[in-house]
């Protein structure tokens, strides 16, 4: 029996923007462009962020919660294709507790209109207890509401 | 909101394992003795009712004794919970992409070359 669970997942997300390949991967491709979408938790205090955005490249991200909590993103580039393609790899931590690692693909594809972007991730999600880093992120999760769901379960056995 | 981990802790656990999830795999498709579900498994009983108990102690399957038999079958609410926190980073980036795509609308010129390559 394993004592430290690990979750395999795999994700796709789709979205098409009235903008060209070039300008969405710029969204991406500069730290002051990425500033401006990025962050989930605006009460989140940035303690740490950096970005080395070509291939070999690292980027951290460290924020700390209202709790007190720090939050860490550490994302190395793999493959980047200009206006095409990103593939990086990025792992979860809160405190010492690494939470999840991570693979990820961009893809933009020239679509009528504009761009049709692919963001795929595909996981080892490792330590069920994130869920309590999301308790104190004060932005109304899902966690949140699986919270509320399990408390009604308990409630109810 | 204190007693969510360890609930979360079992189903993962819970899951972690190949027969664990084989049974309950086969448990989706609906109820089963235990017996019946040991048949496939080459495997003791009593190797199977351990795991049974842990998917038990989880939350994930539930069983009922009737005379001699024990029927188990599966309690979905508890198996959405091991897919919560998948969906939660799901649901990240897609807040994330539509405020992209917010960005993207509201500044649709190229930026300067500054950090990009």
């Amino acid at each position: 029996m394993s004592e430290s669970p690990v979750t395999h997942a795999t994700f796709a997300i789709e979205r098409v923007y009235p903008a060209p390949p070039a300008r969405v991967f710029a969204a991406w491709a500069s730290a002051d462009e990425k500033a401006r979408w990025i962050g989930c938790h605006p009460d989140w205090r940035t303690v740490e962020s950096s970005m080395d955005f070509r291939v070999g490249g690292r980027e951290i991200s460290r924020n700390q919660t209202p709790g007190g909590e720090i939050h860490a993103v550490e994302t190395w580039y793999h493959d980047i294709v200009p206006g095409e393609r990103i593939i990086y790899s990025y792992q979860m931590s809160v405190g010492d507790t690494r939470i999840s690692v991570s693979l990820v693909t961009i893809e933009l594809h020239a679509a009528e209109g504009g761009t049709r972007l692919v963001f795929t991730e595909q996981g080892a999600f490792l330590d069920a207890d994130a869920d309590s880093t999301q308790r104190e992120g004060g932005t109304g999760t899902g966690l949140d509401r699986l919270g509320e769901m399990l408390e009604a379960e308990l409630a109810a056995v | 909101m204190l007693n969510q981990s360890p609930s979360l802790d079992l189903v993962f656990q819970a899951l972690a394992d190949p027969t664990r999830r084989a049974l309950v795999e086969r448990l989706t498709r609906g109820p089963a003795s235990v017996s019946a579900l040991a048949q496939p498994l080459e495997m003791s009983l009593p190797a199977v009712m351990q795991h049974l108990q842990v998917l038990e102690a989880s939350g994930m399957v539930r069983s009922e004794k009737v005379g001699r038999v024990r029927t188990c079958q599966v309690e979905p609410a508890a198996l959405r919970t091991a897919e919560a926190w998948i969906s939660e980073r799901r649901t990240s980036w897609e807040r994330r992409l539509d405020r992209l795509g917010e960005h993207l609308a509201e500044h649709p010129e190229q930026p300067e070359p500054g950090s990009a390559p």
